[in-house]
Formats: structure tokens, sequence, C-alpha cells
């Protein structure tokens, strides 16, 4: 058959198929969205479609031809087979299943980065608060000073010096800061690990040293009770970032039965479940830490109390939450 | 073979082709994307002012949320296409040529970090540069490509030249040469066709008329005109 006889004779077939595909191709121009219209044959169409690219492939039909049918098809295929997440995505599934499950189901990472942030954590803990000047080998001396600043016992705000009326600056400064550090910690994970394990480790190590540091300096009565309240959150998010991009290495490290870029790809959707959960706790802690551990009305006792029962919560949620349920993914 | 076309199989079988987008392209269009982004934040930060230290925290938050969330929110709602990409004329797509989702454009975009090492991504232009697909490694792990957006809406009108039977039995390429010259009688220009043409000089016996309108003669003939 010539290409023309052949354009003759199917060109309805494409040009129906066009019309159908008109609305869904302007629906991202404007914000009015014209009215959908029936797209009940769309599949038919679009195999027809199918049928009539490879015919006219087989029949070395011009490359014009070609490219116009190729084109139908890819913007048909394209909406066939879109993903409509926003349609099966449930929050509250997400966070009493989906997160918990998928974690346990990595436990091992989850353990190895929660090992690689407080491991080093404690030693440094434990050798600033042994050795006077240690601190200095990890943070500069003015940064020392300023912190010191912060937690000299006397002064109202903890944390930062500052009025209440900023308490939504510093929920804004942590927001930005700590989810940036998640982040950052997750994706240099895709170097072979080593990105994700050094965030890690340095990580542990500032926040140890300056633990040990204002315990050994007796600033412990304005330091820990500052911090009790939002570390639950923080500290294991960072940990939970780092089990995702150790994840992401491990998958190039040792992809198994798959190529690694499928491997990596593979693994990627289950970590990125991971950060989901991981950014929504570090909003959580930012919460918590903007406009409750600044302030220095609230008892020490209390601050303890509710620094411990948050630290019970993310426990028994991280252990039990969703134990039993089919994975709801 | 080295080639800038992308193919993705479908479970109909049959062969989707896509044209990806190289790294020149990709950096102008964020280029494009990052000037978008400094101006919107110099007038919301201009605007926030106004709300002392409210403003300063939401300007914070806002600041963050376009960093990391700017591509993900333009990729998914419009079609993989950030306004840099728009003006480019490309856009991101999974490997199976399906439209990318809100996972595969956080991973992506969330990896811009390694792409970005070991300084202003670096990382990620040598890895474009060198993988088959034009991907970084954000498009590695998300599973997802970048390619062209081709308009369809090219009209193809033939010549009005009345059809003539070619002169001689032609062979498949020859008779496809002789259709895509017809067929692109509005691109081509007018001494870039004449050339061509030269080419075939001797080709017939019609030496008085233009050679031109001969060759799409034949070209029409071949296509199915009689």
């Amino acid at each position: 058959m010539k290409q023309q006889d052949f354009e003759n004779r199917y060109q309805n077939v494409w040009q129906e198929l066009e019309q159908q595909l008109e609305p869904v191709k302007k629906k991202g121009k404007g914000k009015n969205k014209p009215k959908p219209i029936q797209r009940k044959n769309q599949p038919d169409l679009y195999r027809q479609i199918c049928h009539l690219l490879s015919l006219a492939k087989q029949r070395r039909y011009s490359r014009y031809l070609l490219d116009q049918l190729n084109q139908l098809a890819v913007t048909s295929h394209q909406n066939l087979y879109q993903y409509n997440r926003q349609h099966n995505f449930h929050i509250l599934r997400f966070i009493i299943l989906q997160f918990p499950q998928t974690l346990r189901k990595n436990a091992t990472f989850v353990w190895i980065a929660l090992a690689l942030l407080f491991v080093p954590g404690f030693i440094l803990w434990y050798l600033c608060y042994t050795t006077d000047d240690m601190i200095y080998s990890v943070m500069p001396v003015e940064q020392v000073r300023t912190m010191e600043a912060m937690y000299e016992p006397g002064t109202k705000a903890l944390g930062r010096e500052r009025g209440s009326d900023t308490d939504f600056v510093m929920f804004g400064h942590y927001i930005q800061n700590n989810i940036g550090l998640s982040f950052q910690t997750f994706a240099s994970g895709i170097l072979f690990g080593i990105g994700s394990i050094f965030f890690l480790v340095y990580n542990g190590l500032y926040i140890g040293a300056i633990f040990g540091h204002m315990t050994q300096i007796g600033y412990h009565d304005t330091f820990f009770p500052f911090v009790s309240g939002h570390g639950s959150f923080e500290l294991t998010a960072i940990a939970f970032s780092g089990a995702a991009g150790l994840m992401l290495g491990n998958a190039l490290i040792h992809p198994g039965q798959l190529s690694r870029v499928d491997a990596l790809r593979e693994t990627g959707k289950e970590a990125i479940i991971i950060m989901y959960g991981a950014a929504l706790m570090l909003l959580i802690a930012a919460f918590i830490e903007a406009f409750w551990s600044s302030s220095s009305t609230v008892p020490n006792e209390v601050k303890y109390g509710v620094g411990a029962f948050l630290w019970l919560v993310v426990i028994v949620y991280c252990v039990f939450s969703g134990r039993g349920s089919q994975v709801g993914s | 073979m080295l080639d800038t076309i992308y193919r993705a199989e479908t479970p109909e079988s049959i062969e989707l082709e896509a044209e990806l987008a190289g790294p020149v392209v990709r950096v102008l269009a964020y280029t494009i994307d990052l000037c978008f982004r400094l101006v919107v934040l110099t007038v919301i930060g201009t605007v926030m002012q106004i709300f002392g230290n409210v403003g300063l925290g939401l300007m914070m938050i806002i600041t963050f949320l376009m960093e990391w969330f700017y591509p993900v929110v333009f990729e998914v709602m419009r079609r993989g296409q950030t306004p840099g990409k728009s003006l480019m004329g490309i856009t991101v797509v999974n490997i199976d040529l399906t439209p990318v989702s809100w996972s595969s454009s956080v991973v992506r975009n969330l990896l811009r970090v390694a792409d970005f090492m070991p300084f202003f991504y670096m990382g990620g232009l040598i890895s474009m540069s060198v993988s088959r697909h034009f991907q970084r490694f954000g498009d590695f792990a998300a599973g997802t490509l970048v390619i062209y957006k081709k308009d369809r809406d090219v009209k193809l009108t033939l010549p009005d030249v009345q059809a003539v039977p070619p002169p001689v039995a032609l062979d498949l390429e020859e008779q496809q040469a002789l259709i895509n010259f017809t067929q692109r009688h509005r691109q081509l220009s007018q001494p870039r066709q004449e050339e061509l043409a030269m080419v075939l000089e001797n080709f017939g016996n019609k030496k008085s008329e233009s050679r031109i309108t001969y060759l799409r003669g034949i070209g029409n003939w071949l296509l199915g005109d009689r």
C-alpha cells in the first residue's frame, strides 16, 4: 500500500485520537480547564495507533508520518499510563503503616546509621567531659564561646538569646537547617554510602562534643532541659536519613540480581519513603525546638519528663506501629 | 550506535521514540530557573520585611521550600516542565516515557546535592556527559530522563506538482530519499534544494524543466499520487 493510501485510509483514527488528547494537552497551559470529554475509547484508539505505527515502520513510510504517529503514541501512552499517586497516598496510612514498616524492613541500615551517629557521639561526650580542652579539637574557639554564652546559667531565653517573638524565626531557621542537613545526609549516600557515613559521624562528633563540654563546664541545668525535648525526633530522623542514604550506597555496592542502575532505582523508591518520614519528624522537632524547648518558664523537671516521654513515643512508634498489618504500599 | 534517540518498548510491544536533551540545553534551563527563583525570592523577601519577625521566619521556610521543592512541584503538576524547561522545550519523564510521579521527582531533585559535588554541578555534568542517556545521578536513582517535547502541530503539505513515474526502478533507499525531499519542500531552503537536485542532474531525461519540480513529481508519485 502506498503511503498516501495508507494515510487516507487511517487518517480518521489519528485525527480522532488527536481530538481526544487535545484537552489533556491544554490542561497544563491555563487555569480555565476545558470540559473533560468522553475518553471511553481512548485505550482502543491507542492500540490502533500502536498497530498503525508498527505497520508504518515495517513498510518504511516516510520519517514525517512516522514522527507524527510516534508523537501521538507517546502522548496517549503518557495519558494512559500516568501514575496517579495523589489518589492513593493517604497521610495517615503513611504515618501508621508505611513509614515504620519500611524502617523495620531495612532495620540493618537503620541500626548501622544509629550506631554511626551515636557511637562517635558518646565517645566525644565522654572525652570532652573528662578533658578540658578536647572541645577545641572539634570546633573553633569563637564557636565554643557563642555556645557557652547561649546556655550560660542566668540567661532568660535558652538556646538563642531572644524573646519569644522570635520563636517563629527560629522555627524557620530549624526547618531550613535541619531538614536541609537531612536531605544532604541522604543524597550524598549515592557516593557508595561514603557521604552519608561522613555526615552521620561528623554530626555525631559535633553534637557529642557540645554535650560533653556543657556537662564539663557545669551548664547542664540550662543545656539539657533545652535539648531534651526535641532530641528524640531530631537525632533519630537524622539517623534515618543516613540509613536511607546507606541504602542507596548499598544498592550500588551489592546490586544482587539486578544491574546497578536498576538496583539503585528500586532502592530509591523505598529510601524516599524513609525520607518523607524523616522530613516529617524533623518538622515536628523544629516545632518543639522553637516553641517548647526555648521556653524558660517551664520547670526543668517538666521538660525532662516531656523529653523522656517523647523518646518513648518515638521508640514505641518505630518498633510497634503497623506491626502485623499488610504493607501499605 | 551513538544516537540521541531513546527507544522505550511499551506493553503493546511497539517502540516509542524520544529525543534526549543534552547537558547544554539542560544547563540553560537550570539557569533560567535559577534566575526565576532569585527574582521570586527577592520579591517575596521585600514584601515579608513588612511583617517583621514572622515575615523573617516565613521567608526562611519559603526559601527552604523553593530550594528543594520548586522543581518537584512544577515537574509533577506541569507534566515534567519547570518554567526553564518549558522555555527550552524539554521535559522530564520516567524511563518508560510515562509522566514523572511525585516520588521519582522528589528523588531526582533531592539528589541534586550529589550532582552538585564537588562544586557547582560538576558531578552532574560529568555524569550527564558520560552516560548513554544524558542522565545525572538524580536521574539514575529516580529512573528519569529529560527529553525534547515536540510540537505536534506541524501540518504537512505536499507540493502541488503533477505526479510523474520515476524513469527507472528505484530501490527502497532511493525511494525514501525522494519522498523525504518532496515532503520537506517547505523546510529546506531553495538554494539547498537546488544543490540537492544538482546531484541528480542526469537522472531521467527531462532536461528542459526545473529539476526540483521534476523530483517533487516523482516524490508525489512514490507517495501514491497518480
